[in-house]
């Protein structure tokens, strides 16, 4: 446990970083040195401090995306030494702390690389793929007002806790990051599985997975080969159950569409 | 000039049925006619975005993030209020009313504050139909918490992710409504400016933070729900984005800001670890209902390990000193407490700057794994960002900024005195008076966007005819001029200090002057250096690239030279109200025990400030608060 | 339709040609077992299976089936994860991926080779290794078929070297039928990756012992 009343131990870190002035420009790494940093630093502090440098000798700052530091905006996205996030569990970029680290350490910084998700700048790749996805059937339809009153529909707490488990998902998109095939599976299953657990997420749920799961495919995410990657590296711990939900989801909605009870977005009326 | 905030008169528990239904309509047919711009897309914005577009309106929404579920709304931990009455403990829509009010100190028009209680419970409707999974009892039913001191239980939460949830319920129905296409959404767009043609607010000035470029977007109204200012003190529990650039735009262009000194202070902040620290983390106050608050009773004993320290050497502050309400005492008042004892010499940790928040007891009397379950995440939160064991060693916290009470003037309808430009959520200055209660902003901003603005706007586009006003107006390519001659001008600087630099001296001289506790002296030293920072940052600062590239250095900028400017109204407010009220404690005006003085014969209004120029003191007007249906009273937690 | 276009829908497809064939290799094993008995015994059994005609018949024409749409569909998923990925990350850190997850495709193509050659050889019998010939009781004698085969040093050692790469395929493949049949959630993954890591390493041992006794001259001398 770390005295906060002792003088600070600093360190001195080397960062190789991906470096990209846009979208269509071609990158490349650049080394850089983090001096003064403690243990008590985020990796975004640290990230601060080098940029600070970097402005102070008129260079380019590294661009990296960040916003609530805190964890839950879903904003932050670096790939630290070959893992999205830096690969302490359940921790986001933001929240991961320099005491992870040793004086002398090298740190690879990449940006999220999958085919979706084209990169803007340096460390900044654009992730509107994801909210495309949602786009295609991550809600109820329900009207603003004109709902019934909230405890009409008792949820029993076991599915309530299910679903809330599922919806915790900040949609950062470490799971496409480290997924091997680049797919979103992982964001996706756990919004549909938590509509998948609600009773008000029942009569919508064939049209919602065959939409979302298009929709993955039309964003150019790849497919799943249960690498369970994707978990591993997701800082809030979203389990690829959630994965099998969607599948299980999917099967239900062609079961039920081939009945004619329903029919399948996309599939005409043949 | 003595403003009207327009509230319907009569029996208050009738105010805003009858409001509704004077109010004018647009016709279904004509609505689609109308282009509102809404800029932000947190509670407020996007609950409004979704909310408008499905009535037909034709939206356009702007955040500066990269998708709209990443507004700062989403921090948000704690829990929502509502007037349910599910447990049945007494609770209503009056004394959510009655609560609010108290809790604001009286500061607040109170007819704003009982739509807010009334409307509170559709929203919890609202929010359930659209799939936000609320904790629940094993029955089934929806679970309720007290919170933030509050005598009945009627919080709603998610976790210890309430504000995730609710806005990830209003990022649904808005990505329901850019699907169908009611609204377009533009990521990744700050806006810089806010155009107003004829003495209506017609369209907005912004830039793409990808590209650069800078366009006009033109409408027939703009909703400014940009969220929250008190990223001013540099360090607080908001988002790095967070800034006042959307609303200082609009006030300098007329839109009166009300209530800037009453800014928030939250007591459960996990304290500084150091000067390069850029960011505050909250932790939710429910902590408070199973801890104590502490520091040493001898200074000598603030270095030691907190374990080795005897029951009878600890000093309960809160406790000793609010014996009925103890560590549940309003944020307010709680953060002075702590501030009270580190000025005093017993703060602990780095710079003596923390107090420890102990649930030891509580863990002696239900067990470790009861607490882990109320509390788990926040004391792995704890962990990452301190390396401390919370079940081992007592939480260090401190007292950070976390929420801005005043914002833009606006009336019962949430239009500012520019007509055409609205203000929702933590923008506007409506409920909250001078202090907010727990759980009661997420209500406001889902009130806003839910189930107020789709009413009030009709009132009035059905006045206005639509399109008034076009990109190629002669306004709208002035101010696209301007705002490219100021980003030039903010690149051509080229000094030799950064951005972060001056923003971090700003908030220095702000949370030392203006901060949790104000004087005439402090406020006076205050507003006299502000303007010598301002001047040396267009003088001397650094901001490098160009304005056609993804540039954050230039996105800062701009948010820091608005800061500059801003935090001198905030000061001048503050020095010119001449009492203690909610957030807002002038040394000055205290009791012989230390609580809030306030004058209500002289101060019982809201002070509207309007731009008169960059070097010319702000005008105020105000707007005098009734208090009909709760009594003014002191307010007292003893 | 969704089932064959879909992400998803492809992936059931490849769970569920996957099982078949699994279930197939399950049965050959148990039947392949009849050789530890002697002659006697694979070569009754070898008739009996015969003696079913059009059932057999039917029966290689859905494995054949099942192979397709399997090889077909994995090759195609394999070019479009590899597409969707650019894959360029200068340092990447696996933490839950296996070799045998991640090289799925290769021991699947070199499973498709071995079937191909399997099937030349103790199938169609045209290899030149290949003992044609009845035994005493005037069946087809496979027993001699395949010890006189599995003798020969190189070809016990491609079977041996088949089973290994069966083992890998199927140490992933097993677990991941449920999973992407849906069949799974949180408490049963753990049990299905256990499951399908033993029943691999049964095939691996179970099929490679009659390669590697015939080699070592204990079983059929
Ligand atoms: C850590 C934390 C915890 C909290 N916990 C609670 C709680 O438990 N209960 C409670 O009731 N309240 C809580 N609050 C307060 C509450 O979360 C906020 O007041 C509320 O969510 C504000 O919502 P909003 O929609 O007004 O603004 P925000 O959610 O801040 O949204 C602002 C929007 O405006 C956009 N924007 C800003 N400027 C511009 C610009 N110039 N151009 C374009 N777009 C712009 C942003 O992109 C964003 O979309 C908490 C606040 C914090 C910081
Ligand atoms: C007897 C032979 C084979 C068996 C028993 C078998 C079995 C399986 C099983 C059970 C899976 C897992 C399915 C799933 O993920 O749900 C699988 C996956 C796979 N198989 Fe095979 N397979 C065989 C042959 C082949 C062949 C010949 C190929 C050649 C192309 C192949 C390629 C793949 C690939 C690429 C996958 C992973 C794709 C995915 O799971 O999405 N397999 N196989
Ligand atoms: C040591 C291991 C193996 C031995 C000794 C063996 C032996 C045989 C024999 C003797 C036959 C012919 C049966 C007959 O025609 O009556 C056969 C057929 C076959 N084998 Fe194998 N086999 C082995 C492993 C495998 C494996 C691992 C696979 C699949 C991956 C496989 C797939 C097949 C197939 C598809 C047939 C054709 C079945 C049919 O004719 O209907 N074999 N095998
Ligand atoms: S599932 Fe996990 S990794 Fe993927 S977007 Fe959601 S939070 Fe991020
Ligand atoms: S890592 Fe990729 S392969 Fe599937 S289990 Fe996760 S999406
Ligand atoms: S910056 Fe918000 S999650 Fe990291």
């Amino acid at each position: 446990m770390s005295d906060h009343t002792s003088e600070h131990r600093t360190m001195t870190l080397k960062l190789i970083v991906w470096r990209q002035k846009g979208q269509n420009e071609p990158g490349r790494f650049e080394t850089y040195v983090a001096r003064n940093i403690t243990e008590h630093h985020s990796f975004l502090e640290m990230l601060d401090v080098v940029n600070e440098e970097l402005i102070r000798e008129g260079k380019d700052p590294i661009a990296f995306d960040h916003d609530c530091r805190e964890g839950i905006c879903g904003m932050c996205s670096t790939v630290v030494n070959g893992v999205p996030h830096g690969g302490q569990e359940r921790t986001t970029v933001c929240q991961l702390h320099m005491r992870k680290f040793k004086d002398g350490d090298t740190i690879y910084l990449e940006p999220w690389r999958a085919r979706a998700f084209p990169i803007l700048k340096d460390l900044v790749v654009d992730r509107g793929a994801l909210d495309k996805i949602i786009q295609a059937g991550g809600y109820t339809s329900c009207h603003t007002g004109g709902v019934p009153d909230a405890n009409s529909t008792p949820v029993s707490k076991a599915e309530s806790d299910y679903a809330m488990d599922a919806a915790e998902c900040i949609g950062c998109g470490a799971c496409v990051a480290a997924c091997p095939n680049g797919a979103a599976m992982l964001f996706t299953g756990a919004k549909i599985s938590q509509f998948a657990a609600l009773p008000q997420g029942q009569v919508e749920a064939p049209e919602r997975v065959a939409g979302m799961v298009n929709a993955m495919q039309e964003c150019g995410f790849g497919n799943c080969t249960n690498h369970y990657e994707c978990q591993a590296a997701c800082p809030k711990g979203i389990h690829v159950k959630f994965i099998a939900r969607m599948n299980r989801e999917f099967l239900k909605a062609l079961f039920r569409a081939k009945s004619g009870s329903h029919t399948f977005i996309g599939e005409g009326q043949d | 000039m003595i403003l009207d905030g327009k509230a319907p008169n009569g029996p208050i528990e009738s105010t805003w049925d009858r409001h509704r239904f004077e109010m004018k309509l647009v016709n279904p047919s004509n609505k689609r006619k109308y282009k509102i711009l809404v800029v932000g897309t947190g509670l407020a914005g996007a609950s409004a975005a979704a909310s408008l577009g499905e009535l037909g309106y034709n939206v356009e929404a702007f955040c500066y993030q990269d998708s709209p579920r990443r507004a700062h709304s989403i921090a948000a931990q704690g829990g929502i209020n509502a007037a349910k009455n599910y447990p049945n403990d007494g609770d209503s829509i009056f004394r959510l009313f009655y609560d609010t009010i108290k809790g604001g100190d009286f500061r607040a028009r109170e007819a704003d504050v009982w739509r807010l209680a009334q409307v509170s419970n559709n929203i919890i409707d609202q929010c359930v139909a659209q799939g936000v999974p609320f904790a629940r009892d094993y029955a089934g039913y929806l679970d309720n918490r007290s919170f933030g001191g509050a005598q009945v239980s009627r919080t709603f939460f998610a976790r210890g992710q309430t504000g995730q949830q609710l806005l990830l319920g209003a990022y649904s129905a808005l990505s329901r409504q850019i699907k169908i296409g009611t609204v377009r959404m533009f990521p990744r767009t700050e806006m810089l400016d806010l155009v107003v043609a004829d003495g209506e607010a017609k369209a907005i000035t912004v830039r793409d933070l990808v590209t650069g470029e800078i366009r006009v977007h033109a409408g027939d109204a703009v909703l400014l729900c940009t969220g929250g200012y008190v990223n001013v003190f540099y360090l607080s529990t908001n988002a790095m984005g967070c800034s006042v650039t959307a609303l200082w735009k609009a006030h300098r262009k007329g839109a009166f800001f009300a209530n800037p000194c009453y800014t928030q202070i939250h007591p459960t902040c996990i304290p500084q670890a150091g000067e390069y620290q850029s960011k505050l983390t909250l932790m939710s106050e429910s902590l408070r209902n199973d801890g104590r608050c502490w520091v040493p009773k001898r200074k000598e004993d603030c270095r030691k390990t907190p374990n080795s320290i005897p029951e009878e050497d600890r000093d309960y502050y809160l406790e000793r000193k609010y014996p009925s309400f103890g560590n549940l005492a309003p944020r307010d008042i709680a953060s002075r407490a702590a501030k009270e004892q580190c000025d005093d010499g017993r703060g602990v940790g780095p710079g003596g700057r923390g107090v420890y928040l102990d649930l030891k007891d509580s863990i002696a009397r239900l067990g470790e794994q009861v607490i882990r379950e109320r509390y788990g995440n926040l004391f792995e939160m704890y962990e990452r960002i301190t390396d401390e064991n919370g079940y081992k060693v007592p939480m260090r916290i401190y007292p950070a900024p976390h929420y801005a009470m005043g914002g833009l003037w606006v009336d019962y309808d949430l239009m500012s005195n520019l007509p055409g430009l609205f203000v929702l959520g933590e923008a506007n200055f409506s409920v909250h008076g001078a202090n907010r209660l727990g759980a009661s902003a997420l209500m406001q901003g889902l009130a806003d966007g839910y189930f107020v603005i789709p009413y009030t706007i009709a009132n009035y586009l059905a006045r206005t005819r639509p399109g008034k006003v076009s990109a190629d107006h002669a306004e709208c390519r002035k101010s696209v001029e301007e705002v490219k001659g100021y980003t030039r001008k903010l690149l051509s600087v080229n000094g030799n200090r950064t951005v972060t630099e001056f923003m971090r001296e700003l908030g220095h001289l702000m949370w030392n002057h203006c901060g949790m506790a104000r004087s005439k002296e402090s406020l006076s030293e205050a507003i006299a250096r502000i303007p010598a920072i301002r001047e040396e940052f267009w003088q001397n600062v650094k901001v490098g690239g160009t304005g056609e590239e993804f540039n954050q250095q230039l996105e800062n900028a701009g948010r820091t030279a608005d800061f500059l400017e801003f935090s001198e109204l905030l000061c001048r407010d503050a020095l010119d109200r001449n009492e203690s009220c909610g957030g807002h404690f002038r040394v000055e005006y205290q009791y012989p025990d230390g609580e809030a003085k306030r004058d209500d014969e002289n101060y019982c209004y809201v002070a509207a400030w309007e731009w008169k120029g960059i070097d010319k003191p702000p005008e105020l007007h105000k707007e005098p608060l009734k208090f009909e249906n709760v009594h003014l009273a002191v307010r007292s937690y003893k | 339709m969704q089932l064959l276009s879909s992400a998803i829908g492809r992936k059931v497809v490849m769970a569920a040609t996957g099982l078949f064939m699994l279930l197939f290799v399950i049965v050959h094993l148990l039947g392949n077992s009849t050789i530890f008995a002697g002659p006697n015994a694979i070569n009754a059994y070898a008739e009996k299976l015969q003696s079913l005609g059009p059932f057999v018949w039917a029966f290689r024409l859905f494995l054949l089936f099942m192979l397709f749409f399997h090889v077909i569909y994995g090759i195609l998923l394999t070019l479009e994860n590899a597409a969707a990925n650019p894959g360029k990350y200068a340092v990447k850190k696996m933490l839950k991926a296996t070799f045998a997850s991640e090289t799925m495709i290769w021991t699947g193509l070199l499973l498709l080779a071995f079937i191909v050659y399997h099937l030349l050889q103790f199938t169609v019998r045209v290899t030149p290794d290949v003992v044609l010939g009845n035994d005493a009781k005037g069946r087809f004698d496979v027993y001699t078929m395949v010890a006189g085969s599995l003798k020969i040093a190189p070809i016990a050692m491609v079977y041996v070297a088949a089973m290994v790469t069966l083992f890998l395929h199927l140490s992933h493949g097993i677990q991941s039928i449920f999973q992407s049949a849906g069949l799974s959630n949180d408490k049963a993954l753990p049990q299905y990756t256990v499951i399908g890591k033993l029943l691999a390493v049964i095939f691996l041992v179970g099929y490679s012992a009659i390669p590697v006794l015939i080699l070592a001259g204990i079983l059929a001398k």
